[in-house]
C-alpha cells in the first residue's frame, strides 16, 4: 500500500466529519461505499487506442476467474453499490462477460459497460434492449472516420456506428456515445450531437487523460487553450442534455468566481472518496485515471476483500482529508475548480499541491512548458506485435498556421501516430 | 410524480423501487427504475422515511421519529421533495 505523495492535507485535528453541511464537503470525508466504481474487466482489446487509460491489449493471466468475480459482484451487492461501470480492455472480449452481466443484474448491481461496439451484433443488441438495470456506452472520438480512427484504430469508427444502428433497432433507448474530446474533435461536438440524436442514444464527453497511453500522446491531443474556452462555452450552452462524467471540472474556473458558471455535477476530485477503480487482477486503485502504484490501495483477494480495501486502506483514508489547496488556494477559481485532477498533475509530471496541467488560468504553463520528469509506468498490457485495427496516421490541414507568413502552410501538418 | 400532497394525514412509505444505502451523512436513495441517485442529508430525515411505510400516516412517523412540532413543517417540505422525485409513494390500503 501506497500513500499518495505532496498532496496537501489539512492538519488532523480539523479531519473530523462537519455534522452537516453541503454534500460536496461530506463526500470530502468518504462514503461508505463508493458511489461510482469502476470495473475493469479484462486488459484483453481487440484494439490498440493510442490514448488507452489503462494500456490495454494483452490478457493478464492472473485475472479475476468468473467465480472470482461473481464473489465480488455479492460483495457489491452486500455493500449496496447499485451499480458498476464496467469497461477494460474490451470487457466483452471475455467468454463470460455476459454470464457476469446477468449475475449482476440478478443481484441487485446494475451495469453501465463500455465498449467498441465489434461484439454488439443484432443478436446482443436484442438481448441487451430486454434486460433491466444495463446501460451500454459506445465508445467514438471523432465523428468523422478520419479523425476517430486515427486514435481508436481502423474500421473502429464504422463499428461503433454498426453497433449503435444494431441497438437502435433493437429498441434499446438511451444508451449513451461516449466521446474523449481532443484537440481534432472538439470542433466537432455539434456532429457528435447530431449522431447521438440520429441513433436515440446521449451524448457523453469525457477529459483526455495522460494516463496509461494517453500519457504518450497526450501533449499533442489535448484541447488547445482556446478548444478548453469553446468546449466550456458548448457544455453551458447543452447543460443537462449532455453527460460529462464531471470530468470537466476544471473548466469551471471559465465562470465567475462566485461558482454561477459552474458546470453540472460535484466539481470535486472523487478519487478514493465517492470514486475507485477495480482492476482486471483485482487491485483497487483510486480512480480510473490512476491505474499505478503511487494510487494503489490494495487488492480484492486481500483478507476482507474489497469492503475493507474501500473502508479502511491508509491511501484512502488519507485521501479522505479535505485539501487545503496548496499554491492553487489564493487564485480566485480555486472553489470552482478545486485545482483540478490529481491524475493528470501526476501523470505529466507536475506536483500534486499546484494547478491542473490544463489549468484554465495559465497557472500551469510555464510548468507544461518546463521540464517535466514523468512518472514510468507501473503496468503495460499493450500489444507486442501488428494488431489488425491499429491507429491511422493522420494528415490534417493545420488548425492554424503555425506562422502567418508561411510560405507552404501544408508544411506545418504533421503526421502523428 | 405525484399529485397527492404530503400531509400529516397520509400515509406514505418508501417506493418499492428505491433502495436506501446508509451514509454518515444520512443516506444514498437510488432508484433501479429510473437509475437516479439521490440523497437524504441528515440521519433524522432517513429515520423518518424509514418509519413511513409501518406508520398508518406521516404524523405518527414523525412522532416516533421525535420531530419537534416545530421543525415539522420542515420535514413535510422535505418529504413533499421527496415523494416529487418519486422516491416516496402513497400507501395503498
Amino acid at each position: 500500500m501506497t500513500i499518495a505523495p505532496t498532496r496537501p492535507t489539512a492538519d488532523r485535528h480539523t479531519r473530523d466529519r462537519p455534522a452537516v453541511g453541503r454534500l460536496v464537503d461530506q463526500f470530502e470525508y468518504g462514503l461508505d461505499a463508493p458511489i461510482c466504481l469502476t470495473w475493469e474487466l479484462t486488459y484483453a482489446c481487440n484494439l490498440a487506442c493510442v490514448h488507452c487509460l489503462s494500456s490495454s491489449g494483452r490478457r493478464d493471466p492472473r485475472e479475476l476467474s468468473t467465480e472470482e468475480c461473481k464473489a465480488l459482484i455479492d460483495e457489491f451487492e452486500r455493500m449496496q453499490i447499485f451499480y458498476v461501470n464496467i469497461g477494460g480492455g474490451e470487457p466483452t472480449v471475455r467468454p463470460d462477460f455476459w454470464e457476469l452481466l446477468d449475475y449482476a443484474v440478478a443481484h441487485h448491481v446494475g451495469v453501465k459497460f463500455s465498449t467498441n461496439g465489434f461484439r454488439i451484433t443484432p443478436e446482443r443488441a436484442a438481448q441487451l434492449a430486454a434486460t433491466d438495470y444495463v446501460d451500454v456506452q459506445i465508445s467514438l472520438d471523432g465523428a468523422t472516420a478520419e479523425v476517430n480512427d486515427h486514435v481508436r484504430g481502423a474500421g473502429t469508427y464504422d463499428a461503433a456506428l454498426r453497433a449503435m444502428a444494431n441497438m437502435q433497432a433493437a429498441g434499446m433507448t438511451d444508451f449513451k456515445l461516449s466521446v474523449v474530446c481532443t484537440r481534432h474533435n472538439i470542433g466537432q461536438l455539434d456532429e457528435f450531437k447530431a449522431i447521438a440524436d440520429r441513433y436515440g442514444a446521449q451524448l457523453r464527453l469525457t477529459r483526455l487523460r495522460p494516463s496509461g497511453r494517453g500519457a504518450d500522446v497526450w501533449d499533442e491531443l489535448h484541447p488547445l487553450p482556446e478548444q478548453q474556452r469553446e468546449l466550456y462555452d458548448w457544455l453551458v450552452a447543452n447543460g443537462d442534455k449532455v453527460l460529462t462524467g464531471d470530468s470537466f471540472f476544471h473548466l469551471s474556473a471559465f465562470g465567475p468566481a462566485d461558482g454561477s458558471g459552474a458546470l453540472p455535477g460535484l466539481n470535486l476530485c472523487g478519487a478514493g472518496r465517492v470514486v475507485c477503480l477495480v482492476d482486471p487482477i483485482g487491485d483497487v486503485y483510486a480512480c480510473p485515471f490512476a491505474i499505478h502504484d503511487q494510487f494503489l490501495a490494495g487488492n480484492v483477494r486481500s483478507v476482507g476483500g474489497f469492503d475493507e480495501v474501500w473502508k479502511h486502506s491508509a491511501l484512502f483514508e488519507d485521501l479522505r482529508s479535505p485539501q487545503t489547496g496548496g499554491a492553487c488556494r489564493s487564485c480566485s477559481a480555486f472553489d470552482t475548480c478545486r485545482g483540478g485532477c490529481m491524475a493528470a498533475k501526476f501523470f505529466t509530471g507536475l506536483p500534486l499541491d499546484g494547478p491542473d496541467p490544463e489549468c484554465v488560468k495559465g497557472n500551469a504553463t510555464t510548468a507544461v512548458a518546463g521540464d517535466r520528469k514523468r512518472p514510468d509506468s507501473s503496468q503495460d498490457h499493450s500489444h507486442k506485435g501488428t494488431v489488425r485495427h491499429a491507429p491511422v496516421p493522420l494528415i490534417l490541414a493545420p488548425t492554424r498556421l503555425a506562422n502567418a507568413c508561411d510560405e507552404n502552410p501544408l508544411q506545418s501538418a504533421r503526421t502523428v501516430g | 410524480m405525484s399529485a397527492t400532497p404530503v400531509t400529516l394525514d397520509g400515509a406514505w412509505r418508501l417506493s418499492g423501487s428505491v433502495a436506501l444505502r446508509p451514509e454518515p451523512f444520512g443516506a444514498l436513495a437510488y432508484d433501479f427504475s429510473t437509475r437516479r441517485l439521490s440523497f437524504l442529508k441528515t440521519p433524522a430525515l432517513v429515520d423518518v422515511v424509514r418509519r413511513l411505510a409501518g406508520s398508518p400516516s406521516v404524523g405518527d412517523a414523525l412522532a416516533g421519529a421525535r420531530v419537534a412540532e416545530g421543525e415539522r413543517p420542515a420535514y413535510l417540505r422535505a418529504l413533499a421533495g421527496l415523494a416529487d422525485g418519486g422516491l416516496i409513494e402513497e400507501q395503498t390500503r
